[in-house]
């Protein structure tokens, strides 16, 4: 019996500690974060979108510079070529290849650097290094190694990524709690599986970070890349760019930089919806944060 | 485990310590050849070296015999803390012996220290995962744990869902999931409010009687000391050393506001009092 009233005591405790915040539902709350997430972008573009027009209405440059008017018929245009398909493929398909291969090799180099302490002094600084170099500045190297080809650019953009993503998994296992270790030690868990089951976790959310600013830097590079190694037969957004460059079309021009933005934008919102649900699990989002 | 030394008064004990019929105090039990799950002999813990070395602990002598409950109190800088850590293999002595007569030994600290990207259910398969467990057996192991401390109902929870109180909890069926004989306890409920920690220290009380657990249970609560443990050891600080040992007679009102645990309360305080004054001068 005594027991009994202690067990419904605490239950009864629990409940009421519980009890607190009603739980959203999960169809609502995805729809509200979406809103939250997607009508701050919508106005940044009506703003930008009024601040073109009132520069093109001050006749500013007018026998080159174009409003939205003449701009976004353009871009509408340019989408019904399949040829606006293939350069968005390649580059897309180039983008895919670059990162997957800068994450393989920063995860890797993170993993080992950060395991190895006499590593981490020499490997650890030269690491921040590469992720100061502007990646510009390895093309002439890059050419020079590999000529004008897909490897040359995927080449600079796994030296841009690279170095943030093992950055990312290195702070992350920096900053595993002491105390989710010593509390790993005490269970048992040790050599490979403290790190699968307590160290690689526990940096997933520096790991995330790094993965998202090491995509920032191979989607630079890749720009970059396809601008000075234009490859013949292989229509690309660079190509594509630097020939409207050439012909002094200007909503072509602008039309492809409105892309490589919704292509960017689109990418960085993956990376931080994959963010938050790190976050989200582990309790590091405020309830009710955007 | 009947502890059946003799009265003792020890040259430094409070005045009006034999006022308290209920209090045995016991000296040098380590000395004693009886069979223990945890004997330190003579440990010594130095931090550093040099001139800046710290003795955190010096020449720590305590047994603990099977199924027995005994609080480690002290002010701080007592090595409280460092005692559970050598005790549990984390960090070696400087010289001594620490036994634990090949039994399991698993550790519990103030934070629950829950890997937060797990489940509650998760947080406690792990450590049968880590103990090698057959995966068909951990799924029903991890319920039978929960429902232990009363959580059956909050496996799919993660930790930051849970409340202070149930979080410990979840650490205790961790804990008990490592299938230790000795459970090594650090301030568990130092960061619960008073009525959740009272109901915890039921909940403790029954699930070692029902595992007989040897615990070892550090905490700078006198009246949770008095009200937890089958006898008190208390720790002088800088270094710690073992100043006093007190034995609580089992059966009685055992209840944290009960007039026994008060007065051994009170006993205790005048005993590190006395204690921290000699560090005022």
């Amino acid at each position: 019996m005594a027991i009994k009233t202690q067990s419904s005591a605490i239950e009864g405790l629990d409940n009421l500690e519980l009890g607190g915040v009603p739980q959203e539902p999960r169809a609502r709350r995805i729809a509200r974060t979406a809103w939250a997430a997607a009508w701050p972008k919508l106005l940044a573009v009506a703003i930008v979108i009024v601040l073109w027009q009132l520069v093109v209405a001050t006749g500013w440059k007018s026998y080159v510079l174009k409003g939205p008017t003449v701009v976004f018929p353009t871009l509408w245009g340019l989408m019904h070529h399949r040829l606006l398909w293939q350069a968005v493929g390649i580059t897309l398909r180039r983008a895919a290849i670059g990162y997957a291969l800068a994450l393989v090799i920063g995860s890797v180099v993170g993993a080992v650097v950060a395991r190895v302490p006499p590593l981490r002094a020499g490997v650890g600084s030269i690491i921040t290094g590469l992720q100061v170099m502007p990646s510009i500045v390895w093309f002439p190297f890059a050419i020079i190694l590999f000529g004008l080809t897909t490897p040359a650019i995927l080449f600079v953009m796994v030296l841009g990524a690279a170095p943030s993503i093992a950055n990312g998994l290195i702070t992350g296992v920096d900053y595993t709690p002491p105390l989710l270790l010593k509390a790993g030690k005490t269970m048992g868990l040790r050599g490979f599986n403290l790190y699968r089951y307590l160290i690689l976790p526990a940096s997933l959310p520096a790991y995330v970070a790094g993965m998202k600013q090491g995509w920032a830097f191979a989607f630079r590079g890749l720009m970059a890349g396809e601008l000075l190694v234009l490859i013949i037969g292989q229509p690309s957004i660079g190509v594509l760019e630097n020939n409207y460059q050439d012909l002094d079309f200007f909503a072509g021009a602008t039309s492809i930089l409105i892309i490589i933005l919704i292509i960017g934008i689109a990418v960085d919102t993956l990376f931080t919806s994959a963010d938050r649900a790190v976050r989200r699990r582990r309790g590091l989002l405020e309830p009710g944060a955007a | 485990m009947s502890m059946s030394s003799g009265r003792l008064t020890p040259p430094e004990s409070p005045p009006g310590a034999s006022a308290f019929p209920n209090l045995t105090i016991v000296a040098d039990r380590a000395a004693a050849g009886a069979p223990a799950a945890v004997r330190l002999t003579e440990v010594c813990k130095v931090y550093g070296q040099g001139r800046a070395a710290l003795l955190a602990l010096d020449k720590v002598s305590l047994s603990v015999a099977p199924g027995e409950f005994v609080c480690l109190i002290g002010a701080s800088g007592c090595g409280k803390s460092t005692l559970l850590s050598l005790v549990a293999g984390l960090d070696s002595p400087t010289s001594g012996q620490i036994e634990t007569a090949g039994l399991k030994v698993s550790l519990m600290f103030q934070e629950p220290a829950l890997f937060p990207w797990l489940t509650a259910a998760r947080n406690v398969e792990l450590a049968l995962r880590a103990r090698g467990v057959p995966k068909a057996q951990r799924r029903a192991q991890t319920q039978e744990l929960l429902e232990t401390v009363h959580l059956g109902g909050f496996g799919d929870k993660r930790p930051h869902e849970l409340s202070g109180g149930m979080r410990q909890r979840v650490a205790m069926a961790r804990a008990l999931a490592q299938d230790a004989d000795v459970l090594l306890m650090d301030e568990p409920f130092g960061a619960l409010d008073a009525m959740t920690r009272d109901l915890l220290h039921e909940e403790l009380e029954r699930i070692c009687a029902e595992r007989t657990l040897t615990v070892l249970f550090v905490t700078h609560n006198v009246r949770e000391a008095a009200r937890l443990g089958d006898r008190v050891v208390v720790l002088s600080s800088r270094p710690g050393r073992v100043i006093e040992e007190y034995d609580v007679p089992r059966g009685g009102d055992r209840a944290e506001d009960s007039r026994d645990v008060a007065e051994l309360a009170s006993t205790m305080t005048a005993r590190l009092r006395q204690e921290m004054r000699r560090h005022g001068d």
